[in-house]
């Protein structure tokens, strides 16, 4: 390629014949225009008349340059001019493109896609086997193919919500050399320079990176009555500011907006920090944060219990002004006080704040009415956890039988071990059994409980003991009540009888009952449960249904590093929900720095403009200007001009005069097939049908139709014959509108499949294939084979066979609505809905066809029973029309005898 | 314009009345036609009763109107002449031009008004001809007058022809006479001398008066013997009008000079403006 400037040219040579132009002006200069010969008497007296001047014996020069520039144009784009042709070298051997596909590259996916697809096209060009690898993907030996066949491949790739495992790829890489362009997503991934490293190794790395601002959003916290929202990007040099939108269902359940902030970037800045002060009602709403108007599973935050406060109702029994830290409520509230909203008072005032948790420490008689609405509470989900207490134990309540507020029966007067007045040594805690909702928890040793309230041995006992001592004896108790459930704690809730209030795991125990939830999740708080998702989300932060997807481990979850097997989303275990974010709060967000040396890229595609097409146009362009000039300077342009014009004027009298034609009396239509077979035969089919209505009925058709559906108005006729070809074109996007329309305006369209229906209305024949693809772009209403009552059947004759030249019984129908048949009555209500679609295969316009004399024109069966079934097709055609005519008429007659009793009476 | 000649000229001369061609010196005619000559003579109509005089026979008395009075009286009938009309019309090729295709040729028209002028003549009783046929009378006489006028010439411009014209007849020139005016005058100069008189129409398209042409064209007779190209035609336009209309000036000359009517009929205008014309000259003589 031969450049100047940003302009190359393909095939420079052919400027040469820019030097042939001057020759040209000559020529061009020598040959006057073309004279017009014209026939005229008066020459007689024009004999020995001189022009004046001999000016126009040339061309003028105006008429010259225009000429001269079109065929300049002309050399000009066969000479194959490229702006900004590309210089790259012609490589050689096979080529691996790897596309990081993380989320980071999700906010300009389709770019990366182009300009995979001009690379994948380029090494289509000179034959090079590629390979494209997604770095998110479990690592895979590349597969290398044609271009060709990657092609069409691409469009299928997304990028992955998680960030990609370079180390895993550099290890799988095949033997052998091979050229690599690598589009990076612009963030420094762990590995990331081993993989080149080992992709050096194999031949030439070239790196394409976009420049583009990477934003991510970090999980949002709640710290000091407000959401805090964090921000990080790559560094840039300009101050910034994103806007973080917080979305959730409203009130009636729609997913919306529910608040804004707006995190301003420093100049320089990497960080952004904004607090976000919302009431707890909407708080507790909010799903996500995003980015607003980025694209990618890294701007986007989902929430979980973290954010949401739960509301938390204390009820103590009797407080002693003296004696806080003796109050049974004290630990819970120093536990519940930071991470849930209290509520303190009485019981009934409690309840109306629909408390998610109500705790009762140490109380022990409830009345019936409070008992009441526990239940109720208790049935609609509520938590009721309760602790032990001299009160309780004192008390008979559960003794006898078990109390509904309560998980087990109590035996009388509680126990006390390791204290002054008895043997043995306070009892510690027992590790938490599998199916323990504190699974996983560790068991401090610290921990001992010297008193405690006993349950009642029992053979739901064991199933409902979640927390044991070691000696066995159920120290946590818990049973479902309706939506809600009932825990009992055996010990109280202050430090009287044990020492578990003072540990942490008792705040602990409280979050894995979801009565607490924390800001930030703990590892062992997460560890030693079965998380399953339930939503997941894509590169481009669209949150989907999580589908079948297994669950995970706990100790995976906490560890917060997203990867194919831990796709980011939503998980839940039990009655507690855990985000995993794609970002986490300390997840590093450096920007990719490639070694000296280098060659970076940008994702530009449009390098490479030809120009061959402007030109050519430019020249034809300029040659038809010469039309008109040519034109003018001879004296024609005026006529040439009144040709045009009275050009126009005789279609559109055509298409009027067609219109007249169609609607000047009622007319049968077909649909032109690319057949002329079958258009001719079509043709004749409804003539036959149009005679038999003349001779028997009211309706007087005249000459059918042929109709082409693209260009002719449908309007015009109430009924259409489609007979289907197998290589019949599918309509384009506006005969398709029209025909829904039509199909929609009351008009009835018979298609017919002519192979005898011997698919029955499947894919076996070519024709029936051609008719899935033509009425896929149909508004066809659910179909059913012809029932026996349908009205079809008694719209003018009495049918119960619907043959052509085949006699298959199988002809589709819109569906009718179920309904019974009124009593007495041969057939079902069905008075609303003229079918706008009868399908079939009986080749009926070949039963029906006559030429212009009357005479049947396809032999239809044999002898007299062929007779017979074409006078059928006939009767069906005419019952067809019929119904096409009058709709539901002859439904109505159900309603005669109805009508008859009343006239009677 | 579908209609045959004939039937659109009987259609166009049904407006005016029978046409009687003044006659003059009609004495040296002996032919009968209907031209009153308001004196007694030779004739069918009813003229005058005079007295009998000597010399009259017998017969000659017309006794109805002598037996209501004691004299005798003769019956006078009026008497009545023909007069003989020449018409010549061209039939050259440059008569078939036509400017526009809504407009008939020439010669169409120049034939219309042949045939109307004929059909009022014949009505009237005058005897009508045209060279190479023979002047009579009679709606027969139509029917020959049109077959003369289906004959073409080859040449491109006709020759005026004044053969068969007879003395003190009357002669009808219908042409575009745009050909050699030499055989005109030749023509009328014969024609004068057996004292016949008569109306020169030169029918025109509208073209050829306006020279509506521009640009680079090659003009050709109709019958392609005459050429000329020019490379703008409308510079030649100003010069081809002063030509046109000089010859005009020297066809109302000739007229004039000889007694004789000109007139130039456009075939863009109605044909019955022409045939008025036509009837007038004939009429006066």
């Amino acid at each position: 390629m031969w450049t100047i400037g940003p302009l190359g040219f393909t095939a420079p040579l052919l400027l040469l014949g820019l030097i042939a132009l001057p020759i040209l002006w000559l020529l061009l200069r020598a040959v006057p225009p073309a004279p017009i010969r014209r026939r005229f008497p008066g020459v007689a007296l024009l004999l020995g008349l001189k022009d004046d001047d001999a000016e126009t014996d040339k061309t003028p020069w105006w008429l010259l340059a225009l000429r001269m520039l079109a065929v300049a144009a002309a050399i000009f784009a066969f000479a194959g001019p490229v702006l900004n042709p590309a210089q790259r070298q012609a490589g050689t051997g096979p080529l691996l493109v790897v596309l990081d596909a993380s989320w980071a590259d999700a906010r300009d996916w389709p770019r990366r896609i182009e300009r995979a697809r001009a690379l994948l096209d380029e090494a289509g060009r000179e034959g090079r086997a590629v390979a494209v690898i997604r770095a998110t993907d479990a690592p895979d030996a590349p597969d290398f193919q044609t271009a060709e066949a990657w092609t069409p491949r691409l469009d299928g790739l997304s990028p992955q919500p998680w960030s990609p495992g370079f180390a895993g790829w550099a290890e799988a890489l095949p033997e052998g050399d091979f050229a690599t362009y690598w589009l990076s997503d612009g963030v420094d991934h762990p590995g990331r320079a081993d993989l080149l490293a080992a992709l050096e190794q194999h031949g030439e790395v070239s790196v394409f990176q976009s420049p583009r601002a990477v934003t991510a959003l970090r999980p949002a916290t709640f710290e000091d009555g407000a959401i805090r929202l964090r921000a990080s990007r790559l560094p840039v040099a300009d101050p910034s500011e994103v806007a973080v939108v917080a979305t959730g269902p409203d009130p009636s359940g729609a997913e919306r907006e529910l608040a804004r902030a707006t995190l301003p970037f420093a100049a320089d800045g990497t960080e952004a920090e904004a607090a976000l002060s919302l009431p707890p009602e909407l708080r507790n709403r909010i799903t996500r944060f995003q980015i607003e108007g980025v694209r990618s599973a890294g701007a986007v935050s989902l929430t979980d219990d973290s954010l949401q406060r739960r509301k938390v109702a204390l009820i103590g029994g009797t407080v002693d002004e003296g004696l806080q830290l003796l109050a049974p409520t004290h630990f819970l509230r120093q536990a519940l006080a930071p991470v849930a909203d209290l509520y303190e008072g009485s019981l009934a005032d409690a309840l109306l704040a629909s408390p998610d948790v109500v705790v009762l420490a140490d109380v022990a008689q409830l009345s019936q009415g409070e008992t009441d609405d526990l239940l109720d509470w208790l049935d609609r989900g509520g938590l009721l956890l309760r602790f032990a207490g001299p009160r309780l134990a004192a008390s008979e309540v559960s003794r006898s039988a078990e109390d509904p507020l309560m998980p087990v029966r109590l035996r009388e007067g509680g126990r006390s071990v390791g204290g002054a007045m008895s043997w043995g040594e306070p009892k510690a805690l027992a590790p938490f059994p599998e199916t323990s909702p504190f699974h996983g928890l560790p068991v401090p040793a610290e921990v001992e409980v010297g008193a405690q309230v006993l349950a009642q041995p029992d053979p739901e006992l064991a199933s409902r003991t979640i927390a044991a001592l070691s000696d066995g004896t159920p120290l946590v108790t818990r049973k479902p009540v309706g939506q809600g459930q009932v825990v009992l704690f055996h010990v109280t809730a202050n430090a009287e009888w044990s020492t578990l209030p003072l540990s942490g795991l008792f705040v602990q125990m409280l979050e894995r009952l979801a009565v607490s939830t924390r800001a930030s999740s703990d590892p062992a708080d997460l560890a030693g449960r079965i998380w399953t998702p339930e939503q997941v989300l894509d590169g481009f932060g669209a949150l989907n249904d999580a589908g079948e997807l297994p669950g995970v481990q706990g100790e995976a979850l906490a560890a917060g590093q997203p990867g194919p097997d831990l796709p980011p989303g939503l998980y839940q275990a039990e009655d507690r929900r855990v985000a995993l974010n794609v970002i986490g709060a300390d997840t590093p967000l450096a920007p990719a720095i490639w070694p000296d040396g280098q060659r970076i890229e940008g994702l530009e595609t449009e390098g490479e403009q030809p120009l061959k097409g402007f030109f050519l146009a430019g020249a034809l362009v300029l040659l038809m200007a010469d039309i008109v000039a040519a034109l003018g300077v001879s004296g024609r342009l005026a006529s040439a001009v009144l040709v045009l014009a009275l050009m126009q004027v005789p279609q559109a009298r055509a298409q009027d005069a067609r219109a007249i034609e169609a609607t000047d009396t009622v007319r049968l239509a077909f649909v032109e097939t690319g057949d002329a077979r079958v258009n001719d035969l079509a043709e004749a089919g409804l003539r036959g049908v149009s005679m038999r209505l003349y001779e028997r009925t009211s309706v007087e058709p005249g000459q059918p139709l042929g109709v082409d559906i693209e260009t002719d108005e449908l309007a015009f006729f109430p009924f259409l014959y489609w007979p289907i070809t197998a290589d019949q074109p599918t309509p384009s996007a506006e005969a398709y509108a029209k025909l829904n329309d039509y199909l929609r305006t009351g008009g009835m369209i018979l298609f017919d499949t002519r192979d005898g229906d011997v698919s029955g209305m499947g894919d076996a024949t070519p024709e029936g294939r051609a008719l899935q693809r033509i009425a896929a772009g149909l508004d066809i209403p659910p179909l059913e084979p012809m029932p026996e009552d349908h009205v079809l059947t008694r719209t003018f004759y009495l049918l119960q066979d619907f043959p052509g030249r085949f006699n298959n019984p199988n002809v589709w129908v819109e569906a009718s609505v179920p309904t019974e048949a009124a009593d007495g009555m041969p057939f079902r209500n069905l008075n609303d809905g003229v079918t706008p679609v009868v399908i079939g295969g009986n080749d009926w316009a070949s039963a029906w066809a006559v030429d212009p004399n009357g005479i049947p024109m396809v032999p239809v069966g044999r002898g007299f029973g062929g007779d017979r079934q074409r006078e059928i097709a006939w009767r069906f055609g005419v019952n067809l029309v019929m119904h096409v005519l009058t709709g539901n008429y002859k439904s109505d007659q159900v309603h005669v005898p109805a009508l008859l009793e009343r006239l009677g009476n | 314009m579908s209609l045959p000649l004939r039937l659109r000229a009987e259609a166009l001369g049904q407006s005016l009345p029978p046409l009687l061609a003044s006659a003059e010196h009609l004495a040296q005619t002996v032919m009968l036609g209907e031209h009153g000559r308001r004196r007694a003579g030779a004739g069918d109509e009813f003229w005058q009763y005079r007295p009998a005089g000597s010399g009259d026979t017998a017969r000659m008395v017309d006794w109805r109107r002598s037996a209501r009075s004691d004299a005798h009286f003769v019956r006078e009938r009026e008497w009545q002449a023909a007069q003989t009309v020449t018409i010549w019309v061209d039939a050259a090729q440059s008569m078939a031009f036509s400017g526009d295709a809504s407009r008939p040729p020439k010669s169409d028209r120049a034939q219309l008004l042949a045939l109307a002028l004929s059909v009022l003549l014949l009505r009237a009783g005058e005897r009508v001809g045209m060279p190479g046929t023979p002047a009579r009378s009679g709606r027969a006489q139509l029917l020959r007058l049109l077959d003369a006028l289906g004959t073409e010439h080859d040449a491109d411009y006709g020759e005026a022809e004044t053969r068969g014209v007879t003395s003190h007849g009357r002669v009808v020139l219908i042409s575009d006479f745009l050909g050699d005016l030499a055989s005109v005058e030749r023509a009328i100069g014969r024609a004068s001398d057996r004292n016949a008189r008569g109306a020169i129409l030169q029918v025109l398209d509208p073209a050829e008066e306006v020279f509506p042409f521009d640009g680079r064209t090659i003009f050709e007779s109709m019958g392609g013997t005459l050429r000329h190209e020019t490379l703008r035609a409308s510079d030649l336009r100003v010069r081809y009008l002063e030509r046109l209309a000089e010859r005009k000036n020297r066809l109302a000359a000739l007229a004039r000079a000889s007694g004789w009517h000109y007139h130039c009929h456009h075939t863009g205008e109605a044909a019955q403006s022409a045939l008025l014309w036509l009837y007038r000259a004939m009429e006066a003589g």
